[in-house]
């Protein structure tokens, strides 16, 4: 790259070592990828070691540190994607451009893989194309776009059409019909001033969007009091967990309430600067939110002087860069300094030690909407809605299995059957509360609540009908989790790895009930052990889906006896091919079949021979080894 | 756990010998060494047990057996169907040594591609005669295309690392075994080394 | 102050600002732990050191001592899980203690032995990772790599260096080191850093020294790691003597 092009970069970003990722992601989508001399070149600019730099460049998805070609294709790989035919969508790209699922062709002109859910459940199968959305693909789709990527058009003159994204809402509630103008609740607060809006939140009862339903008065009054040179409010738009698609929404038609509601924090915690933490896949937002935010500011909606009432806030975007750990508030804060997302040891909390060590409240995009909300209509307004414990409505995204995919608000305490009715779900044989990382419903638990005291969720909502095999499911969902570990702690890195080999063993036909035990296994260590929220519900979802689904286990075990997870004849092959052997004797056949064949072989010697000790057991035991 | 029983109904409730198999798969025999480094102690034990299919023994095939210990990973097709014969024999089946446990030294090849070994030891190494060839003698058994330890393979009951385990590891081991205890290696035993 | 919590029953005296860790430590007492040393600032990654405290678990290299607080350590539940999280370190890297030289002042090795760990009972996942000979005084060798990151702690803290740095993510995470080649030759790092002689297993390894004690005769041959004696602390002394 031009050393003026890289000077360019570095002057807007102050030179400052904390902008590291903001920096990459731009350098990355000028040039492809980081060659090893960019990475030297900017550990000496930004006077930092060249070693921290790689393990920035090397832990996010979207990033290369080898080149992945001019075309860079990711179809979004959840669950709902795949129901809704990706991988063959995938497979025919591929088949047209001539080269393998993850790698780049020969030419070094397109590489295709996949990646971890993009928020388009309600309008997929999707895909980044050089970090651009494609949404809706179909064969159609898929063949045309062999043929611009063949033909070299630049992906900004592919067909606008295909870079559409709905809103899809399907049924508004008080957020999503709130009637405000851009800064009118600003203004309210503005009159009301931090400690009587402090109060209207308290009086509100209302609890964190994302998931985990942390008190908001609690968190915003504990940073306000905490000591420290500067404050800040983080937005968490990394909305990363598969199946939620609500802050895309809210982002995207919502924006002025949400920047309302992070000033509103800024004014209640005393700061002058709030970020918003844009996940990679929404990268498509950029340009509008950065244009409203520049519109704000002449209006006297943001910056200096907001208002003419002497308060200053201001607000920066930095955008994710493909890691669902970022989701994690500590590890967030990382990624927004410019690190790898990996989640700090707490206590201390962000409250008192967050970005750059400040006391920092990190919130929901749908918690700071609803909190402008409240700023306007009042805490006992608030909390007349939904149940005495989860006040106010939720934001579901549903997809999967339903007629009409797309974002519900209802009241907290709604049923699930009343979501899958309202959807337009039929014969629904499990819904996933909580995205890959919650709890995943039988159909006799559809009377349940939304709600932090029965069925909690941070929104994503996915629904199976009956003939989807759960069991598929469940290693879709252990392979997002292996994908994503960030590997700090060793039992989510490796726990998370060893999840996802048992599930492919038994889908190729090897388990037998011994890895079922294992799985099992794995969720009781993982639970209580790991560092962080990821590993600790990394296994919730598979484990309710081998509890409550046995059968599509069951299904896949073809063996009593313990099975290799590879393929003992497969093992051969190189062998074989080296040797050009084909007899009886290169090959091998499974478990099962020798033992048998052995122990009737055993039984004639022992009788022949009168040997007197005792027969082999002829009951197989599945267990690979007895050690606790 | 699965426990040895020391008497037998079919004997009439007398006690007989227990029938122990051995067998080294992809080992160096160092742990049958070490298994005679039990000296003199080979003597009481044998009131207890008697050998089947044994490098002791010279016997081909295994029987009905008490307990097989396996010495060595899994590196080809024949150590596939030795060791699946002890497995459909042997009541206990006890992964003997490093190599039985963790694949051990011949496992050290397993970031290698087989073809590329073949090739450069057969073919391209230094020293070859001319015309060398991969050999492909039906009588031979084809490597694998990775070393693995047993518990991979087949179940496996009983774990006793080391390399070798020491001659008293191996007969602390086998003495509660046969007395129908857990063995439980005490502090000082248990080596991977 | 007189403050104390009770380790598996045990009155463990602490002064405030202390983790459980550091107050069991300064009490003789034994907690399994493999990414902590006293020397740095707890990292607690490798989660060996997980106890329960009042029936929830708890990371004790982290978690500050609390008076009054009832914890448990060395309890059947609490081993197995070590044991368990001890088997995934084992299955993850390339393990193979007879031919590494560092064996029996080996801190996996040994807690292993102190766990009773017998099998590595998972698959094994036989990782590919080079060896880096360049330097002329140390090898790395990554294959025995558990990512505790006291490497990155002593070259950044202590000898003020950044030699080395986590890369990657998940299971990819993977040593590097601060060059652009990627080569230790090419950094500053030198074998009287306090890097060199702090890796609780068998990566950074000082050249030409590797057998100086035989087997057999090594810190955790003679003695339990529970006995509370630390490999690194022998290990630099003796690289003087060699050196």
């Amino acid at each position: 790259m031009a050393t003026a092009e890289l000077e360019d970069i570095l002057e807007r970003h102050r030179r400052d070592p904390l902008q590291l990722l903001q920096i990459l992601i731009e350098l990355q989508a000028r040039e492809g990828w980081l060659a090893p001399d960019t990475l030297s070149a900017l550990a000496v600019a930004l006077g930092m070691p060249r070693a921290r730099v790689e393990s920035t460049a090397s832990f996010y998805s979207f990033l290369h540190t080898r080149p992945a070609g001019e075309y860079r294709i990711l179809f979004s790989d959840n669950i709902t994607d795949r129901m809704l035919g990706n991988m063959a969508l995938m497979q025919a790209l591929c088949d047209k451009l001539w080269l393998q699922p993850g790698k780049v062709s020969e030419d070094g002109l397109v590489s295709v893989a996949t990646t971890s859910c993009t928020g388009m459940c309600d309008q997929g199968p999707a895909l980044l194309a050089n970090g651009r959305t494609v949404t809706r693909l179909t064969p159609e789709r898929i063949d045309e776009m062999a043929h611009l990527i063949r033909r070299r058009v630049p992906v900004g003159d592919w067909p606008p059409e295909w870079f559409h994204v709905e809103d899809n809402i399907r049924r508004r509630d008080v957020l999503l019909d709130h009637g405000l103008a851009p800064g009118q609740a600003l203004a309210v607060a503005l009159d009301r001033g931090a400690m009587s809006i402090l109060g209207e939140i308290e009086r509100s009862a209302l609890r964190g969007r994302g998931g985990a339903g942390f008190g908001s008065d609690i968190k915003w009054r504990s940073c306000r009091d905490a000591w420290g040179d500067a404050h800040y409010v983080i937005c968490n738009a990394d909305e990363g967990e598969p199946g939620t698609f609500k802050d895309r929404v809210l982002l995207s038609s919502y924006f002025d309430l949400v920047v309302d509601g992070m000033c509103i924090a800024g004014m209640a915690i005393g700061a002058n600067k709030g970020f918003i933490y844009l996940r990679g896949e929404y990268r498509y937002l950029l340009d509008r939110l950065e244009t409203r935010l520049a519109q704000r500011r002449e209006q006297g909606l943001l910056g200096r002087n907001i208002l003419g009432r002497g308060f200053t806030f201001d607000i920066e975007i930095h955008l994710g860069a493909g890691a669902y750990i970022c989701g994690e508030e500590s590890a967030l804060i990382e990624s927004l300094e410019g690190k790898p997302g990996k989640p700090r040891i707490r206590p201390p909390f962000p409250v008192t030690n967050g970005y750059r060590g400040q006391p920092t409240t990190v919130n929901n995009v749908e918690t700071l909407a609803l909190a402008a909300l409240i700023a306007v209509r009042g805490g006992e307004w608030f909390r007349a809605i939904g149940t005495p414990a989860s006040t106010g409505t939720k934001l579901l995204s549903v997809s999967g299995d339903v007629e009409r995919p797309g974002i519900y608000e209802f009241p907290f305490g709604v049923s699930v059957a009343e979501v899958l009715e309202a959807a337009g779900a039929r014969d629904t044989q499990a819904v996933t509360s909580a995205g890959a990382a919650g709890h995943c419903l039988a159909a006799d638990e559809f009377g349940r609540r939304i709600a932090f005291e029965d069925v909690a969720t941070g929104g994503s909502i996915m629904v199976f009908d009956a003939s989807r095999d759960m069991f598929e499911v469940a290693r879709n969902f252990a392979h997002f989790f292996a994908h994503e570990s960030c590997g700090f702690c060793t039992p989510c890195r490796v726990g998370t790895a060893v999840n996802a080999r048992l599930l492919d063993k038994l889908a190729a036909d090897h388990g037998s009930p011994y890895d079922l035990d294992e799985i099992v296994k794995m969720h009781r260590l993982m639970q209580g052990a790991s560092h962080c929220g990821l590993g600790n519900t990394a296994t919730i979802a598979i484990d309710d889906m081998l509890a409550k689904f046995r059968p599509a286990f069951e299904r896949r075990l073809h063996s009593p006896e313990y099975e290799p997870a590879f393929d003992l004849d497969a093992a051969l092959s190189q062998a074989r091919r080296m040797t050009g052997r084909d007899d009886p004797g290169a090959h091998l056949g499974d478990n099962r079949g020798a033992l048998a064949e052995e122990r009737a072989h055993a039984h004639g010697r022992a009788t022949t021979t009168g040997v007197q000790g005792a027969p082999a057991s002829a009951e197989p035991v599945s267990a690979k080894d007895l050690q606790p | 756990m699965m426990r040895i029983e020391t008497t037998d109904a079919s004997a009439g409730g007398a006690p007989h010998k227990l029938k122990v198999a051995t067998v080294s798969l992809a080992g160096c025999f160092g742990c049958h060494m070490s298994f005679l480094d039990i000296d003199e102690r080979l003597l009481p034990l044998l009131e207890l047990v008697e050998f089947d299919r044994s490098p002791i023994t010279d016997i081909k095939h295994c029987g009905p057996c008490d307990i097989g210990l396996i010495e060595g990973g899994v590196c080809n097709a024949e150590n596939v169907h030795v060791l699946r014969e002890f497995r459909a024999n042997c009541k206990v089946l006890v992964a003997l040594g490093a190599c039985a446990v963790n694949g051990g030294l011949p496992a050290q090849r397993n970031h290698l591609e087989l073809a590329d070994i073949l090739q450069e030891v057969y073919r391209t190494g230094h020293g070859l005669a001319e015309g060398s060839r991969i050999p492909d003698d039906p009588e031979l058994p084809l490597p694998l295309n990775q070393v693995h330890p047993v518990h991979e393979v087949v179940r496996i009951d009983y774990f006793l690392p080391g390399c070798p385990p020491s001659g008293d590891a191996i007969w602390a081991f086998l003495t509660q075994l046969i007395e129908g205890k857990d063995p439980n290696l005490g502090p000082g035993l248990l080596h991977y080394d | 102050m007189n403050d104390s919590f009770l380790l598996d029953g045990e009155d463990i005296p602490f002064t405030p600002g202390q983790t459980v860790m550091q107050a069991a430590a300064a009490a003789g007492k034994y907690i399994p732990h493999l990414c902590w040393h006293p020397d740095f600032a707890a990292h607690g990654s490798c989660k060996l050191c997980t106890v329960k405290i009042g029936g929830r678990f708890a990371t004790s290299c982290t978690v500050r001592a609390a008076a009054g607080q009832e914890v448990e350590n060395r309890t059947d539940e609490l081993d197995a899980k070590r044991r368990t999280l001890l088997q995934l370190l084992f299955v993850e890297g390339n393990h193979f203690c007879p031919s590494c030289e560092k064996s029996g002042d080996c801190a996996l090795q040994a807690t292993a032995y102190e766990l009773g760990m017998l099998t590595p009972h998972f698959d094994h996942f036989y990782p590919d990772r080079p060896v880096d000979a360049s330097h002329p005084d140390v090898l790395l060798e990554f294959n025995r790599c558990i990512l505790c990151e006291l490497c990155v702690r002593a070259s950044r803290d202590v000898d003020g260096k950044n030699v080395f740095a986590l890369a990657g993510r998940g299971t990819r995470s993977h040593l590097v080191v601060n060059s652009d080649t990627g080569r230790l030759a090419d950094t500053d790092f030198a074998a009287t850093d306090r890097a060199a002689a702090v890796c609780p297993v068998g990566v950074i390894l000082k050249k030409r020294v590797g057998f100086a004690v035989p087997i057999g005769q090594r810190t955790y041959d003679r003695q339990p790691i529970s006995a509370g004696l630390r490999a690194d602390d022998k290990a630099g002394a003796g690289f003087g003597e060699a050196g």
